[in-house]
């Protein structure tokens, strides 16, 4: 059932690490330990969704990118970016201004992602409408929550529209203009903005066979500022052809309701990596039953609250809503004459979407059971306040690595404590386990430490 | 073999669904094909329903084999007069406030019956229902 490996966008900077637990408390899939005085992430439970890089006090999470220099190994540069990157702007700064000044980092062509939304919209309804079986539908739309489904609820991926992500629908959309006037493929390069990080592990390693359109990816957060600063007072050209295809309900697609406001008699729309975790657990159990179309995005106001991006998520969102009334509606716009609709339809589509149950104790059932049966007795010496003071995120889970045999009895600083009172081991011993969970010098007296400045609430 | 035990009280909508929950996750770690998983927990959860709308008081017994899952569902409540009524979907006897709370559209041992292999409900009118459920992989 386990086929390849999940790229990771998100990495930890062991230098600015500081070892406290905030990332691994909010980990939804549990998928970080602290080891030696340093967070590290157990890779394949790891959903990319950032809430451990929005936790981090110490700015420790970085997300592996590509380098604008690479604009140069292509004659025609495409910037792909979400329609959020707009949003954040402040009022001030107009459309034009921000279309200008994107161009003035070398890119040849701007394409916001949702232009050709018509065509994913038409393709979902279809599928909506013929598939009667694997109801509710969920959308494809969020990468992190792709992820969370493959992993931690596998009896769901048939629910799951078996659709790619819009960026990949842009990127072929834009290939296929270039190509019709008689542009080389090898000479256009496809740079996708990014407004998180499941969105670059979607492009490192899509869901489905088939390698992604894009050549590139940058984070929004590191294109914002450059872009900022590139913005010029006068608007001195007119980038409008640019946006020729956008539509009302592509600058909206991914706000919250986007998605869900189109489709399906019953849909309903959760943001949120947490909800998302809640919701899909009782739809596992059949407890929500009626729904057509389920909308899930991992991100509090969905791609308005990325991690990558500069602007509030409210304000982006209401921007976004204001900037929406200027354009038309999808069902006014046509697709360019020559564009293929049926070709871009099929590049769509995904075979299946695999199942990848990462929280097996064992392969073999019997092992699994033994692994379970101890991790229970386990639990029992535990004292069940979940500090996270071993390096796992809880109780349960400490007592799951000791049995996969990454964690020992004595990591737990009350189990020590008791042995120590029991004299069953000295003070000495016990200082050295803990010092070897969390870093030789973690115990000196430092004024450096978070707190000292009144860093708290 | 692993076993488990959940109590559930009478009314107690709220907490009615912990059982499935629970098991679900502990069914995850053992590496069962998720088809079973999902009918196990889709018929535990019916069955959990169902105790905490008619019955006082209950207990859920899980017992996890290497090739069956086994769900024994005891309550002390009114009991089932008529077994074989009460297995047409459709049928409820559950009170206006049950359905009012989304509850109680008489699907819920039909849909027990369709999700496991094997199915055994006995009742004693006045005392209380057991249910039992196998599941096979």
């Amino acid at each position: 059932m386990i086929t390849g490996q999940f790229h990771h966008a998100i990495q930890i900077n062991e230098a600015k690490c500081v070892g406290c637990i905030h990332c691994m408390q909010v980990c939804p899939t549990e998928a970080i330990r602290i080891r030696k005085g340093k967070a590290m992430i157990i890779k394949e439970r790891c959903i990319d969704c950032g809430q451990c890089m929005r936790a981090c006090p110490a700015k420790a999470f970085y997300i592996k990118q590509n380098d604008l220099k690479m604009l140069q190994d292509y004659k025609y540069r495409i910037a792909l970016f979400p329609a959020v990157m707009i949003g954040q702007f402040p009022d001030i700064i107009a459309e034009e201004q921000i279309y200008q000044a994107m161009m003035g980092l070398g890119f040849t062509h701007l394409m916001e992602v949702e232009q050709p939304i018509k065509i994913l919209i038409d393709l979902t309804r279809e599928y909506l409408h013929e598939n009667l079986v694997a109801k509710p539908c969920i959308s494809a739309f969020c990468p992190a929550v792709v992820r969370l489904i493959q992993i931690k609820y596998p009896s769901l991926v048939d629910n799951i529209i078996p659709v790619k992500a819009p960026h990949e629908l842009a990127a072929h959309f834009i290939l296929q203009t270039l190509m019709n006037q008689g542009v080389k493929k090898e000479e256009i390069g496809i740079f996708y903005i990014t407004p998180c990080a499941a969105k670059i592990a979607a492009v490192k390693s899509p869901v489905g066979d088939q390698p992604s359109l894009v050549d590139g990816v940058i984070s929004m957060s590191d294109f914002y500022n450059k872009v900022r600063q590139a913005i010029q007072k006068e608007e001195n050209s007119d980038t409008l052809y640019q946006r020729q295809h956008l539509t009302r309900e592509g600058i909206l697609w991914s706000t919250s309701r986007g998605e869900s406001s189109r489709f399906g008699n019953r849909a309903i729309a959760i943001d949120g990596i947490h909800s998302v975790v809640k919701f899909l657990d009782r739809l596992e159990n059949d407890e929500v039953k009626g729904f057509d179309f389920l909308e899930m995005r991992a991100c509090d106001q969905s791609c308005a609250g990325g991690i990558l991006l500069t602007g509030n998520r409210f304000t982006t969102t209401e921007r976004l809503e204001q900037r929406s009334k200027n354009y038309p509606s999808w069902q006014e716009k046509e697709l360019s004459p020559g564009l293929n609709k049926k070709d871009l339809t099929q590049c769509l589509l995904i075979d299946e979407v695999k199942p990848h149950n990462v929280f097996r104790l064992d392969d073999d059932i019997s092992k699994a059971m033994e692994k379970l049966s101890k991790a229970q007795k386990i639990i029992c010496f535990l004292p069940g306040i979940d500090c996270g003071a071993c390096g796992a995120p809880n109780c349960q889970a400490l007592a799951e690595d000791m049995v996969q045999g990454s964690a020992k009895m004595s990591d737990c600083v009350f189990l020590q404590q008791r042995w120590q009172n029991e004299g069953k081991i000295g003070a000495e011993k016990a200082f050295i386990n803990l010092e070897k969970r969390w870093g030789e010098g973690r115990f000196n007296v430092d004024c450096n430490k978070r707190g000292r400045r009144n860093e708290g609430f | 073999m692993i076993a488990l035990r959940f109590i559930i009280v009478g009314g107690d909508f709220d907490r009615a669904g912990t059982a499935s929950s629970e098991t679900k996750k502990i069914l995850k770690q053992l590496n069962i094909d998720p088809k079973v998983v999902k009918r196990t927990v889709v018929a535990l959860y019916e069955g959990e329903v169902n105790i905490a709308a008619h019955a006082f008081r209950g207990v859920v017994n899980i017992s996890v084999s290497d090739h069956q899952i086994q769900a024994i569902l005891e309550d002390e409540g009114p009991g089932i007069d008529d077994i074989s009524r009460a297995m047409l979907e459709g049928f409820s006897t559950a009170s206006p406030k049950v359905r009012e709370m989304g509850f109680g559209a008489g699907m819920g041992l039909p849909n027990m019956k369709k999700n496991a292999d094997e199915l055994l409900v006995e009742s004693i009118p006045g005392e209380g229902t057991t249910v039992k459920m196998i599941f096979e992989f």
